[in-house]
């Protein structure tokens, strides 16, 4: 909608500051500034250092942030292969076969996560696919948590991928993979980043399910978080939850760099 | 040399038939076009043949072969359609060749099959761009020029100028017939609903409506003699006058005209058929008197809408010095030999 009035200008943009600063902007801004400080016991924080980013970069922090970067790559790449290809195989169904398919990848999102981790702790624990206690078990939920998302979002634009590309493929003589290969998935490639980013993305900050099942050595970031304020080390629990805000967005805008070289129109 | 035969095929969606038991044959490096209003079935046989849809019943055959239930990159045919389809990832080059690459052509050859089919559509200094960075007839050029690289035995061409500007649209379509005179071996099916289209370039026509074949043959038979009013109405927009066939010619709104009525028995109704700028004004042969309801100038011509005896007649006269005024008595009048008499309810056939 446009605003044209100076008033209703000005009316917008305090409502956006309004909702925004308090929502959005200032619990952001007060983890960074507590990852800065050694007491908060005024208004403000205070005893400025940056030791606390220094113990945030190395150790257990360290490997807390690689262990999600890992696990937040392979079950993004996971979900999006697989996502993907239940996306391609529904469109090729009919629309009965396709919405079952829908409605079969939106499960793990309208289940509550703590019970996909529950089920998934149930389903692995014992032979013959004994998980538990590994790094898998940890990619395998997250992988399954955010197929969902990357499913939807292939499906959007497979949807809106105009037909004639593929016809006339197939009218060149191109055969059905070699369609897909060289037409629809290069066609594909700007959604397909968008969902890799947002996979990723759900994957860094996932806790809830993570924490029924991670191993004593595969610990991800946020549950280093939430241990380590748990415990009352507030201070450190925000450095490291900056870094892990800071690694993903440098991610998403990496990918996000590869979108906009990939979109062609 | 490969033709292309439609053997009495139907193509059905959801119970609706949208082409009936369409029976007509291509010649080997003949052009046909295939012309009709939208919805009359013209696309659903180019797409049949193209091995989009399925016929629910009958054959399609494509150099004598049958491939009614061949998939579509199997057929061997090059297409072009209305929205070019370019792939938008790949430079005009690499589009022209993915034909070649998707059929694992000897790769030494392709880039010389490339800039051959490039040259032929005056595209080959745009080798290098992508399709976004050329215009719309530039990008159709590059469409034919992809179609044509793989060689095909049989060319399918659906609406391929509709996209295009009138002025691009009459270069595009000089184009077409000379790229037709150095490739006399392909045919060509070209569905267009613009009869301007289909008389310049088509050694025949095939009129569609309703799903239904309504009338095939040379541009010149079907605008000189059309069989069925459909196909005279829309080849050339013909009057379409009710007569009672006479004696000795026919009876239009009370009044005898002199024209061959062929086998017409007398005292049958039939349909008189005669071409707006066949139509003269003042006295002549078989005048029909009546009054000006409309007057539009066209630049070179004037059309009058006539209402003679109840029933509109339209004429197409060479730019008038004195506009006609509305209400206006004119009479207008025709030679017997620009006339054609239909057998009237030819259209429900």
């Amino acid at each position: 909608m446009l605003v044209h009035s100076k008033g209703g200008r000005w009316a917008a943009w305090s409502l956006f500051g309004i909702l925004f600063v308090p929502l959005f902007a200032l619990p952001l801004l007060v983890v960074v500034a507590a990852s800065f400080a050694t007491r908060w016991s005024g208004a403000f924080p205070s005893g400025p250092t940056t030791a606390n980013y220094a113990s945030a970069v190395q150790g257990e922090s360290l490997q807390a942030l690689t262990t999600s970067l890992v696990t937040a790559l392979a079950a993004s790449l996971l979900a999006l292969t697989a996502g993907t290809w239940a996306a391609l195989a529904a469109a090729a169904l009919g629309r009965r076969g396709k919405r079952v398919l829908d409605a079969l990848f939106m499960l793990p999102v309208a289940v509550p996560s703590v019970v996909v981790g529950l089920a998934v702790l149930v389903a692995f624990s014992r032979p013959p696919l004994l998980l538990n206690g590994t790094s898998t078990i940890v990619v395998l939920a997250h992988a399954i948590l955010v197929t969902a998302f990357a499913h939807q979002s292939v499906s959007a634009a497979i949807v809106r991928l105009d037909p004639a590309y593929e016809q006339a493929a197939a009218s060149l003589g191109a055969r059905p993979a070699y369609v897909l290969w060289r037409v629809r998935i290069p066609l594909l490639l700007p959604s397909l980043t968008a969902a890799a980013g947002l996979c990723f993305a759900l994957s860094m900050g996932e806790l809830s399910a993570t924490m029924m099942l991670y191993p004593p050595d595969w610990m991800p970031l946020p549950v280093r978080i939430f241990t380590a304020t748990d415990r009352g080390s507030l201070f450190g629990g925000s450095a490291v939850a900056v870094v892990l805000m800071a690694t993903t967005l440098l991610v998403l805008l990496a990918v996000s760099r590869v979108r906009t070289r990939a979109s062609y129109r | 040399m490969s033709g292309i035969r439609f053997d009495s095929v139907s193509v059905a969606y959801h119970g609706t038939t949208v082409l009936d038991s369409l029976d007509l044959t291509v010649e080997p490096g003949e052009v046909m076009a295939l012309l009709g209003p939208s919805g009359s079935g013209k696309t659903t046989a180019l797409r049949a043949v193209a091995g989009f849809v399925r016929p629910v019943s009958g054959r399609v055959l494509i150099g004598g072969r049958d491939v009614t239930a061949l998939p579509p990159h199997k057929r061997g045919i090059g297409m072009v359609v209305q929205q070019y389809a370019l792939f938008p990832h790949l430079r005009v080059e690499d589009n022209v060749a993915f034909g070649l690459r998707a059929q694992k052509a000897p790769r030494a050859g392709i880039p010389a099959r490339v800039t051959e089919a490039l040259e032929m559509t005056g595209m080959a200094a745009y080798a290098r761009r992508y399709p976004r960075e050329l215009s719309g007839g530039q990008q159709q050029r590059v469409a034919i020029a992809r179609a044509l690289a793989i060689r095909p035995g049989v060319l399918l061409l659906d609406e391929p100028l509709s996209a295009l500007d009138a002025q691009l649209r009459s270069g595009m379509l000089a184009e077409l017939a000379r790229l037709h005179r150095e490739l006399p071996d392909v045919s060509i099916l070209y569905v267009t609903h613009d009869q301007v289209e289909a008389l310049t370039l088509a050694d025949r026509i095939a009129v569609m409506d309703r799903a239904r074949l309504q009338d095939c043959g040379t541009p010149q038979q079907l605008y000189r003699a059309p069989r069925t009013e459909f196909t005279a109405s829309f080849v050339g927009n013909a009057n379409l006058l009710p007569v009672t066939v006479a004696d000795a010619g026919a009876v239009f709104a009370g009044r005898p005209l002199d024209l061959d009525t062929g086998r017409a028995a007398p005292g049958a109704t039939a349909t008189l058929c005669v071409r707006p700028h066949l139509l003269g004004l003042g006295e002549g042969p078989n005048a029909l008197r009546g009054t000006i309801t409309e007057v539009q100038w066209r630049g070179s011509t004037h059309r009058l809408y006539v209402d003679v005896g109840g029933h509109r007649v339209k004429a197409d006269l060479p730019e008038l010095r004195e506009t006609p005024a509305l209400g206006d008595e004119v009479t207008l009048h025709f030679e017997p030999r620009d006339a054609v008499l239909l057998a009237a309810g030819v259209t429900d056939a």
